[in-house]
């Protein structure tokens, strides 16, 4: 700038000594050199009249000590309620089978989810007894070192065919069954889409997964195809990411909290339509739902090669302690190696397995069991009905179903006092108990599970005694 | 004196041991890596990571044909598993997979009867032959010998069942709670000698799901570097933030609470609502024992809460089988939670969390446990009952007594012939967890496949579980192995390390096992 407007005279000479560069000086256009001035001002005030901004002086070890002396935690738990109903529980002696021993007082038991009622069963017993007196209790390891007896290969088979699957994996606690499958394929950057109202161990695998979390309203398709149509779109915009994305979708085959069957057909349809992929959690309709017991897809009449994943507890129809999976080899292996409850967790003891597959014996040798029961829990739900003053919720082929009062008057406390009035009848039920942080705490109920054993009479003598309650409570 | 040899061949030493005094040490010497085993290690991963890169290659342009499951991706779906992720289970653990779950079909006692399996496919798909092979049991974890098919414990089992039966099908809070349950905590807090206990159905379970209901946002976890699965994910399910500190390394702990009371909170800096301190008992891939006195000193001075899951040391470590506080002699009301599971040494399933009359209340009203899982099945609880009444036999001669000291002696024992002989053993002293170092996959899977042939069945392990380099054999000893058996393992021991040259120890030489006995036996005449 300063020598292009001195085109005509030498630049190098001008340059090269102080001589040139005061010669440079009187060429110089007006703006530049006021701006220079100006320029030389404002250093000359940054450098000694402006304000220096404090640093962060550290701190010293005597502020440090000071800190960490003064520093106080809170206590390591909360004080606790001494009336909450958890430390008050009713202890029992007796087995829990459809009858129970209470303070000496033998009553009818609705409240265990006992639905086969194996509690208590010979056969399963004497199969027990043997597994112990050949292995002991324990097994003392993982599956990887030594924890794998030869009879859990008998369940694992046993279960695969009994639901017509390739391969099965059991697990030995019923609760992480699930929370370890959901973590196991569903990683940090995939989608699962879910209903609201699942139970709590589906809800903490989903956390655990940390995977993007897309709620439905309970058993409300629309809902689940608007959120299908949303992730389509979002897909459209970055169409690398979508292909690195893997979706599920994570229902129940009959819901706990709520008692009624999930609507699969539809899902099974719209699982070709948006590519996602479903695992069924059948907890509560293994070995309720269906003509054989062989849960929501026979009973709907759906291939079972089409859902990715069936998993289930052995802790209600079948009477053992444990979980398990059935699904394509494809699909069921990679658990094995990558479910923490499994591959981190001594295997079940051997006791259990053994009750498991005499329990799998007689599902398979009675397969009328599951009729009878069927048409008992709708003789049920038909009587329950009849009593005017209660809402029943779930479906009329369902063995659990939840009870509530009408509207306003639907609290914790009228339930208690229903229920303990029961107990003096002789019926022992129970308020359905949840942990505040459940994603949906559902309202207040009775829930009420129905025995395969249980008689004619001894449901009208229920809804008897469920009529008086109302009559003495409110 | 020939009632002192006896005493001795027999393994029942305890009375003459009991005269030299056993301090608890902190003396663990983690030996250095030769270099020459670190290099051929490092060259064995990348000649499999070539060979496995060619094999994929294969496999892709169907020129091998795929073997394993066939590949189930319905077209348009996204494919459920990444590539990388099974790329190592597909080449590297794919060529050793039959060292691991091998099924046993016999109690998982001192010896144990596997099903002997062959594979036609190069590990892709087993075949059980009628065969079994019965071998001595270095792999399971039965440290005091209580897994049995027909000691006093399975016979109270076997009377339970009829009478409880083998399930309950409720929840603890509704109506699951037998008062076999009730006792089984009073006993358990008796043993501990804590206020209160709470028994659940899974290990793994107890800690995932109750850490969550003891720290939560706002508070700091500190866990040792090499903690347990499931503590990982309790610590991450709470949603508290996680600091690791080194393995076992108090000034890396202190220097690390310092710190963090200091700055407080990341980004607003608002003080810590607690700090709870994550250790375990006895690390089991280690060895190592946690420095229980120093932890406890640091707790104290700077006001934090400890955790201690003593999955593996409850009933293997003390006196008096009481675990690591025990071992230290320390306080148990000093430790805020003691975690615990009855896998192990109680030859059951399940786990438990000890303490203040306030943890545990609040454990039972906040914990999954009490109300969506099943209570313990009560076959399982009597076979847990039982073993406590063993173990809280104060009498001197009781059966309970006589295990741990025998188990005791089976660890000095074992680990010093073991050193002795020349084998890189890591951990401490007394630990019953002996991992011995193989350091590259290849001899992990040689070691294991040797010793079965001759009789022993151990657990070797390699990477992800162990660092990259560090491949090991990991003895567990119970007092169920007689010194007969132990001579055994360690003579075919030396045998199988001569073949894979594992006995590089620098610190002790190699010897023959042999020589060893020799000078042992000269040292006991001489005392005599």
């Amino acid at each position: 700038m300063l020598l292009s407007s001195m085109s005509s005279v030498d630049i190098e000479s001008l340059a090269t000594d102080f001589y040139g560069l005061i010669q440079s000086f009187y060429h110089a256009p007006l703006y530049h050199i006021i701006l220079e001035i100006l320029l030389f001002f404002a250093v000359m005030w940054l450098l000694f009249f402006r304000k220096p901004r404090p640093i962060e002086k550290k701190l010293t070890e005597k502020e440090k000590q000071e800190l960490i002396d003064e520093w106080q935690p809170e206590p390591l738990v909360p004080t606790v309620d001494p009336n909450h109903p958890a430390l008050n529980v009713r202890i029992l002696d007796g087995p829990v089978g459809k009858y129970i021993t209470i303070d000496n007082e033998q009553s009818l038991n609705f409240a265990s989810l006992n639905f086969l009622n194996f509690v208590g069963n010979e056969r399963i017993q004497s199969k027990s007894i043997q597994a112990v007196q050949k292995y002991g209790v324990g097994s003392c390891g993982p599956r990887g070192f030594y924890g794998t007896i030869d009879i859990h290969l008998e369940l694992e088979e046993r279960l695969a065919r009994f639901f017509g699957c390739e391969e099965g994996i059991i697990y030995s606690y019923g609760f992480s069954t699930i929370a370890s499958i959901i973590p196991a394929y569903s990683k940090r950057n995939d989608v699962i889409f879910v209903d609201e109202g699942v139970h709590y161990a589906i809800q903490k695998g989903i956390e655990a997964s940390r995977s993007n979390i897309k709620w439905f309203k309970h058993n409300d398709l629309d809902d689940l195809e608007r959120l299908l149509i949303e992730q389509e779109n979002l897909d459209k915009k970055n169409i690398k990411k979508a292909r690195a994305t893997r979706r599920f979708l994570i229902v129940e085959g009959l819901y706990m909290n709520y008692g009624d069957l999930c609507p699969l057909p539809r899902m099974v349809e719209l699982k070709y339509k948006y590519k996602y992929r479903i695992f069924i959690d059948e907890s509560v309709s293994f070995g309720t739902i269906g003509q054989t017991g062989r849960g929501i897809t026979e009973y709907y009449n759906i291939d079972r090669q089409q859902i990715d994943l069936i998993s289930s507890t052995l802790e209600y129809a079948a009477g053992s302690i444990g979980g398990f999976a059935v699904g394509s080899s494809f699909v069921v292996d990679h658990q094995r190696l990558s479910a923490q409850g499994y591959c981190f967790s001594a295997s079940l003891p051997p006791l259990l397995a053994a009750a498991a597959i005499e329990a799998l014996n007689i599902m398979e040798e009675n397969s009328d069991l599951f009729e009878t029961l069927m048409y008992k829990s709708e003789q049920l739900h038909n009587k329950l009905i009849a009593i005017k003053g209660y809402i029943i919720q779930g479906d009329y082929l369902s063995p659990l179903k939840h009870i509530r009062l009408p509207n306003e008057f639907n609290t914790t406390g009228r339930l208690e006092s229903i229920v303990h009035f029961a107990q003096t009848k002789h019926i022992t039920i129970t308020v359905a108990r949840y942990l505040q942080d459940e994603h949906v705490l559902p309202q207040p109920s009775i829930r009420l599970i129905l025995n395969v054993d249980i008689t004619e009479e001894e449901m009208d003598f229920l809804c008897a005694v469920l009529q008086e309650a109302l009559v003495v409570t409110i | 004196s020939n009632d002192k040899i006896k005493k001795r061949q027999n393994g029942y030493n305890y009375i003459q041991e009991k005269q030299k005094q056993h301090l608890p040490s902190y003396d663990e010497i983690y030996e250095e890596t030769p270099l020459t085993e670190a290099f051929w290690t490092y060259l064995n991963y990348v000649i499999l990571n070539l060979f496995g890169w060619f094999r994929d290659l294969l496999r892709k342009f169907r020129i091998e044909t795929r073997k394993g499951s066939a590949e189930d991706n319905p077209p348009g779906f996204v494919s459920l598993y990444q590539s990388y992720e099974s790329f190592y289970t597909r080449n590297v653990y794919g060529r050793i997979a039959d060292c691991f779950n091998r099924p046993i079909a016999s109690v998982p006692g001192g010896e144990v009867t596997l099903l002997d399996r062959v594979t036609d496919d190069y590990n892709w798909s087993f075949r059980y032959t009628k065969d079994t092979i019965r071998a001595i049991n270095l792999g399971s974890y039965n440290y005091l010998g209580f897994a049995d098919n027909n000691g006093k414990c399975s016979q109270n089992v076997l009377e339970i069942i009829p009478k409880l039966g083998v399930s309950t099908a409720s929840s603890t809070q509704e109506f699951g709670t037998l008062s076999l349950h009730r006792k089984l905590e009073s006993l358990l807090a008796r043993f501990l000698g804590t206020e209160e206990a709470i028994a659940f159905g899974m290990g793994f379970a107890t800690n995932a799901l109750n850490i969550p209901s003891i720290v939560g946002k706002g508070c700091l976890i500190l866990s040792d570097e090499l903690n347990h699965t499931s503590l990982v994910l309790g610590a991450r399910l709470s949603g508290a933030t996680i600091k690791i500190f080194k393995h076992n390394d108090m000034a890396s702990l202190e220097r690390k609470l310092r710190e963090s009371i200091v700055n407080g909170q990341p980004r607003h800096h608002r003080p810590w609502r607690k700090i709870l301190i994550i250790v375990e008992g006895v690390y089991s891939m280690e060895g190592s024992l946690c420095k229980l006195p120093d932890l406890i000193r640091l707790k104290k001075k700077y006001k934090a809460y400890l955790y201690l899951d003593e999955a593996h040391s409850i009933g293997a470590m003390g006196a008096r089988g009481r675990g690591v506080i025990d071992y230290w002699n320390c306080d148990p009301n000093d430790v805020d939670v003691l975690m615990g599971t009855f896998t192990k040494s109680f030859a059951a399933a399940g786990g438990y969390i000890a303490g203040k009359k306030e943890l545990v209340d609040h454990i039972r009203v906040t914990s999954h446990a009490a109300v969506y899982a099943t209570s313990m099945s009560p076959p399982v609880v009597e076979q847990i009952i039982s073993v406590l009444n063993f173990l809280l036999d104060e009498n001197e001669n009781s059966e309970g007594r006589k295990r741990i000291a025998q188990l005791a002696w089976n660890t000095r024992y074992f680990r010093e012939r073991l050193s002795k002989m020349g084998f890189i053993v890591y951990g401490h002293p007394h630990s019953p967890v002996v991992p011995a170092l193989l350091y590259s996959p290849s001899k992990i899977a040689a070691f294991n496949r040797e010793m079965l042939k001759r009789g022993v069945a151990v657990v070797t392990v390699g990477f992800p579980a162990t660092p990259l380099v560090l491949g090991r054999v990991r003895f567990c000893l119970s007092a169920a192995h007689t010194k007969e058996m132990l001579d055994k393992v360690l003579n075919i021991a030396e045998e199988v390390g001569d073949l894979l040259n594992m006995r590089l120890s620098k610190l002790n030489p190699k010897r023959s096992f042999q020589e060893i006995q020799n000078e042992d036996n000269d040292e006991l005449k001489s005392n005599i």
